[in-house]
């Protein structure tokens, strides 16, 4: 737990005026742009590949190595992915709102490093502080000549846009992201051959970059590559951010070293599980991700590689712990209702399997389940993730689809046991449940929940 | 096909059998064209693939093992292996198919599309046979009318693109989209904009299922109760390529026919629904004869001996220059032939044209040395349109050269007095003032707009020409082509004209300077103005009208009134009563389209052949029967005894036409024999500053031109199509509304030299200032003429406040 703080360190230290530019200035910040002036475009792209710096979006590519596929029409394009909307992932919006210029020292590295003169961010259309907040830094920034014409008084041009999304969860997706940058419906693109490095927003090479994988550019430079790498001894370097919420004592977001196990992070950092109850099961990388049990996963230590092995993805970074009160089938219902609800509708398997599934899974949590229906849902999945294999092999354009059977791999791996008991029994008998003959369905308890603890200025607008 | 010999070829493995197929082609198409159906939904050939249905999962194999992917969306590349029927791509079609049904409703049975279906015939070849889907299934209101001729059905909607694809790919009118998102995504239009395409009925076409039916066919007939034939569409003059359908001897729709060298399948609504005609009630079926001022119903034999003793008389007493021909632009080549020999062998007379006085000289038309085809869009630099606006009046031509512009990059100019359909797609856009046109050729010739005057000075050029609107005079597309010729390195010039078989007819010698096979008539005869003064005067006493109705179709009908009032003995040939027609003295009936066989030949000099698929009604009779009965009435019988012995005996007496008989059209050449130029006559040298008309300096200019919904006498007999047109409206910019005193929705008394009418104002911003733009031929049609000044008074301010 040694490791220095990167990303959330000014937060931290100076939780009031972070976000502020006289703040950002004063600890520091825009140093690292300003030199990026002095550095060609190979070097800037060569530290960050040595650096290790992984895309904490959740596919986990190599930043640099992304870079390098810049097709070389111009002009380029620059997209800062801010549509941070993963069930369970809140460490963006931290990001946004607490450190903005951080983010726009990073977009302006990457901007100088690729031969960008004009970048967008796109910012979660529900996330509106953090939006005013980025809005205002890029007006002081440009105030200051950091963005605009000439900056740093150079001779290079950067602009910059902050757009607002539509509020889809689908546009997180980088093609559908620039389709709906472009003013299009936001629907992935074909991939061939619509990679955004060659064919990307206007057709022209683009890169699309999630806000703390820039966030940690200014941090690289500073410290080198060596010094990044040299943070951790784990085969991930520097540090990652993660979203811990659910059935733990203190949920919240953590900026962690590499190398630690789920146990440290459930049990130390998160402090255990609430009111002394067992841990059943989490989620390590969002909702699209497999789920692990303790008893296989809690002493894997929390790398790419090792997360991947054992059939998961760290993703964006988000952990859903669930504690023995949890009833398998009305978490993996929420989940497989979410997606259904974001699928954009473009492919068929998507489209119709994520609502069937829905379907079932409500059926056998409201009593009407069949002793066939796990195997049906299985069989379902099957028809949009091929053998419901990790990574998985799609029959979808995008990887939303595939992102629903997650739930259905733990439901037939780990709690088949629960499912069918569900169906013997005729209903659920978990905290919460919908008795028999009662309307409506399963639903978590989040969308009522007080913020009364949380400072005025974090609310959540327009919620309790 | 074009830069074929640049093909490279790769070799790729299907289900163990290789193939050479052409490099970059998509991997669906590969396997199809190679014998290998793989089942689909989204993906049509003329349009972009989008990857939306999954039915097309196949494995390849990759380094990292094998990997199922789209074959509409990935293209070939060497040394592929490609696996389109293992367990797990069988497995994969079956998911699909079972994803699809699941919310699909059993409503099969009183479907339009069972039977011709592609998700019931995949779902038996290709799917598990039983759905495991128990919940209920999803609900829309059914089914919701999106315009005047088709409607929805979103329950049936396998979401497939097609129509969307089509709408905003092909024709260019976006109207109808995808909403909502999910499995709550469905089809529809936007509020309060219908999808009033003038390409709608295609989309009902290519839908993979029954979501998009098509108001003039629903629920008319079974699939496999339907005779099916090959024809062309006689409205378009591109003569697109179309199967009738019909049961019980009632034609129940056209579908488009996919021939690469026309219409790729596509239609315009009214190529696609204008059959109703044909089965009207109103249809003639019996001789009619004018006794005691009445038509009377009479028999063959007595018509055809009054008929062709009046005809004598007429001959006997003042020579054959005391008769006239005019019409046969409706009809096939053999008809328009017989016309040609009864006009020129039997009534003697060099008084016969196909042409309404609303059309280009029939030198230019008919022998322009240079001709453009239609496939030369493809491969042009650059395409000049300055003629009528061809979404209005040329549907096919119009998708083509959208098609060139929008997915083939290339740079099109168009010049038109006001807006047109492929504004939006055009590099370079020119307006001028009715009557100007001259003035701007002169101006482009000079060099002036150099961007136009660049465009048109690659090395490909096509000039599309035509009338553009009737101020400017039959000559100015005759003087574009000559200026096009200076500026481009080639160019391909291919002259519009609006009647279906102009060109047919022209070949045919109906023209008054034009002998069959476009040879020159030494003394030439009168042109259609020409016959209908000569009526007037009492030089020409006797008419014989071929499938034509000059008194709608002049663009100064004044002319035509005089002439056909004052005719002493009229004879008509045609299918329905017409404004023309009521002042004939012998009404013979004729069979129309689908109703006989024989060939046309299309704008572009095309041949193909028409097909009968029923009866004609009555006693009704091809044009070619009734015209040879007359000559051997006339005793110098013509001896024509079919439309397939005609066709010969133009093959062998006009040279162009050698060799295409109707056998060769039928077996060898079903795409059509484009006729050869040579052997015509060399084309006019024009110079490319022409004299004309000049634009008047008076405030306002009229703008006349034809749209394509007319009140055409085929048209009115059209059930679905009849209420289409925009009826008796008046263009006006919005920036001239307040200094005339008009508002929307006013209406109007508009006024020039030769005629007045009243109109309903349209506030148009395609319309520039200064211009009044009324469509021709519209109900309660005007009488505006072609000359260019025009005043406009407010009769009934009505409309919006």
């Amino acid at each position: 737990m040694t490791t220095p703080l990167l990303v959330t360190k000014r937060m931290t230290e100076y939780p009031t005026d972070s976000h502020t530019i006289d703040r950002y200035e004063a600890t520091g910040g825009y140093a690292e742009a300003r030199r990026s002036f002095s550095l060609t475009r190979d070097e800037i792209v060569e530290e960050v590949k040595a650096s290790g710096l992984l895309g904490r979006g959740g596919a986990a590519f190599s930043a640099g190595l992304k870079w390098s596929f810049l097709a070389p029409a111009r002009p380029s394009y620059l997209v800062i992915n801010a549509d941070e909307s993963e069930p369970g992932t809140f460490k963006d919006r931290q990001l946004l709102e607490r450190d903005p210029h951080q983010m726009l020292e990073g977009l302006i590295i990457t901007a100088v490093a690729n031969e960008v003169h004009h970048a967008f961010i796109y910012v979660r259309g529900e996330y509106a502080k953090p939006a005013r907040r980025v809005q205002q830094a890029v007006e002081e920034a440009y105030a200051k000549g950091y963005l605009g014409q000439g900056i740093f008084d150079s001779e290079y041009d950067l602009e910059v846009i902050v757009h607002l999304g539509g509020g889809a969860y689908i546009c997180g997706e980088e093609t559908a992201l620039i389709n709906s940058l472009e003013g299009l419906r936001g629907e992935p693109r074909l991939k061939p051959p619509y990679f955004p490095a060659a064919k990307g927003l206007y057709m022209m090479p683009t890169i699309v970059n999630n806000v703390e994988t820039v966030s940690n550019l200014s941090h690289i430079l500073s410290m080198g590559a060596d010094g990044y790498t040299g943070l951790t001894d784990s085969t991930d370097t520097g540090t990652f951010m993660m979203s811990l919420s659910g059935h733990v004592n203190k949920p919240g977001n953590y900026e962690l070293p590499h190398g630690i196990t789920w146990r440290d992070l459930i049990y130390d950092i998160g402090g255990g599980i609430r009111d002394g109850k067992e841990l059943k099961t989490w989620i390590p990388g969002g909702a699209s991700a497999p789920w692990f049990i303790p008893e296989e996963h809690i002493d894997l230590e929390i790398t790419k590689d090792a997360t991947a092995s054992a059939g998961s993805m760290l993703g964006s970074g988000a952990v859903i712990v669930m504690d023995e009160d949890t009833c398998m089938v009305r978490a993996a219902e929420r989940i497989v209702r979410f997606f259904s609800h974001e699928s954009c509708g473009q492919c068929t398997p998507c489209r119709e399997g994520t609502t069937w599934m829905e379907m079932i899974l409500r059926r056998i949590e409201n009593g009407e389940g069949r002793a066939v229906d796990l195997d049906l849902l299985v069989d379902v999945s099957d028809g949009i993730s091929i053998d419901l294999a990790w990574p998985p092999k799609m029959t979808t354009i995008c990887p939303l689809g595939p992102s629903a059977v997650s739930p259905i791999i733990a439901l037939r791996d780990y709690f088949r046991d629960e499912v069918q008991e569900h169906v013997m029994r005729g209903g659920c008998w978990f905290p919460g449940a919908v008795k028999p003959g009662e309307a409506g369905r399963p639903m978590a308890s989040v969308s009522g929940e007080s913020q009364a603890g949380i400072p005025e200025g974090d609310r959540i607008e327009g919620s309790p | 096909m074009t830069s074929s010999d640049n093909i490279n070829l790769v070799l790729i493995t299907i289900n163990g059998v290789e193939h050479q197929v052409p490099e970059g082609e998509l991997l669906i198409k590969a396997a199809q064209d190679n014998g290998t159906y793989i089942p689909r939904f989204c993906w049509h050939p003329r349009m972009n693939p989008v990857g939306m249905c999954r039915m097309c999962l196949v494995e390849i194999e990759t380094p990292r093992g094998p990997m199922m992917i789209t074959a509409c969306t990935n293209t070939v590349n060497d040394g592929m292996t490609v696996d389109t029927e293992n367990p797990a791509v069988k497995k994969a079609q079956e998911a699909i198919l079972e994803f699809l049904l699941a919310n699909h409703p059993l409503d099969c049975p009183v479907c339009d599309k069972g039977g011709e279906c592609p998700l019931q015939d995949q779902a038996m070849a290709y799917g598990p046979g039983e759905s495991r889907f128990v919940e209920i299934k999803r609900t829309f209101e059914k089914p919701i009318p999106i315009s005047d001729l088709v409607l929805l059905d979103r329950e049936r909607c396998v979401l497939c693109a097609r129509c969307t694809r089509f709408s905003d790919e092909i024709s260019g009118d976006p109207l109808i989209e995808f909403k909502e998102r999910g499995n709550k995504t469905e089809i529809n239009t936007f509020p309060d904009l219908p999808f009033s395409s003038y390409f709608s009925g295609n989309t009902v076409q290519i839908c993979p299922v029954g979501a998009l039916t098509a108001k003039p066919y629903r629920f008319r007939a079974r699939p496999w109760d339907l005779r099916k034939i090959e024809s062309s569409s006689m409205f378009d003059t591109a003569h697109p390529r179309i199967e009738i359908h019909a049961s019980q001897n009632e034609i129940l729709r056209y579908t488009g026919v996919d021939i690469d060298a026309i219409n790729h399948g596509w239609l315009s609504d009214k190529d696609r629904f204008g059959f109703e005609y044909l089965r009207s009630e109103q249809r003639i079926s019996q001789p009619l004869m004018r006794l005691n001022g009445e038509l009377t119903e009479v028999s063959w034999a007595e018509a055809l001996d009054v008929v062709a003793t009046r005809l004598q008389l007429i001959k006997d007493e003042d020579g054959g220059e005391a008769l006239a021909v005019v019409g046969g632009a409706n009809g096939t080549n053999e008809d328009a032939y017989a016309l040609s020999r009864l006009a020129r062998e039997v009534l003697e007379t060099p008084h016969v044209d196909a042409r309404m006085d609303d059309a280009l000289s029939s030198h230019f038309l008919a022998a322009t040395v240079d001709r453009a085809l239609i496939s030369d869009l493809d491969e042009a630099d650059t395409i000049l349109v300055w003629g009528p606006d061809l979404k209005e009046e040329h549907p096919t031509l119009y998708l083509r050269v959208r098609r060139a512009a929008q997915e083939l990059g290339k740079t099109l100019v168009v010049i038109h007095p006001r807006a047109t359909g492929l504004d939006d797609r055009a590099t370079h856009k020119l307006t001028y003032r009715p009557g100007g046109g001259f003035a701007l050729a002169a101006e482009i010739a000079n060099g002036d707009h150099t961007d136009v005057v660049g465009a048109l000075s690659l090395d490909r050029v096509v000039a599309l020409v035509g009338i553009a609107s009737y101020g400017d005079g039959p000559r100015l597309a005759e003087s574009v082509a000559a200026m096009t010729r200076d500026l481009a390195g080639s160019v391909k010039i291919l002259p519009l004209n609006s009647r279906s078989n102009t060109f047919g007819a022209l070949d045919m010698g109906l023209a008054p300077d034009l002998h069959p096979g476009r040879l020159a008539v030494e003394k030439p005869g009168r042109d259609t103005a020409e016959i209908m003064q000569g009526l007037g005067s009492g030089e020409i006493r006797g008419l014989v009208i071929a499938g034509a109705d000059p008194l709608r179709d002049m663009p100064d009908p004044r002319k035509a009134v005089e002439g056909l009032e004052t005719a002493e003995y009229v004879v008509a040939v045609d299918l329905f009563h017409n404004d023309s027609n009521a002042h004939a003295d012998v009404i013979l009936p004729a069979a129309g389209f689908a109703e006989k066989e024989g060939t046309i030949t299309n704008v572009e000099g095309r041949v193909q052949k028409v097909n009968q698929i029923r009866p004609a009604p009555g006693s009704a009779r091809p044009d070619w029967s009734i015209l040879d009965d007359l000559a051997a009435h006339m005793d110098l019988p013509l001896g024509l005894a079919s439309a397939e012995t005609i066709a010969k005996e133009i093959a062998e007496s006009v040279p162009l036409y050698g060799g295409v008989t109707h056998d060769h059209l039928e077996w060898e050449a079903r795409d059509g024999v484009v006729v050869p130029m040579e052997g015509s006559q060399p084309f006019d040298y024009v110079p490319v500053v022409l004299d004309g008309p000049q634009a008047p300096g008076a405030q306002l200019t009229l703008h006349r031109a034809r749209t394509m919904y007319d009140d055409g006498v085929r048209l009115r007999h059209c059930h679905h199509l009849h209420r289409l047109g925009p009826g008796p409206m008046a263009h006006i910019n919005p920036s001239d509304a307040p200094g005339l005193g008009v508002k929307a929705g006013a209406r109007v008394r508009v006024t020039t030299s030769q005629g007045e009418g009243e109109f309903v104002a349209v506030l148009d911003e395609g319309t520039p200032p200064g211009v009044v733009y009324v469509p021709v031929n519209q109900i309660d049609g005007s009488t505006l003429g072609t000359d260019p000044v025009v005043r406009v008074r407010t009769v009934d301010p009505g409309g919006e406040p």
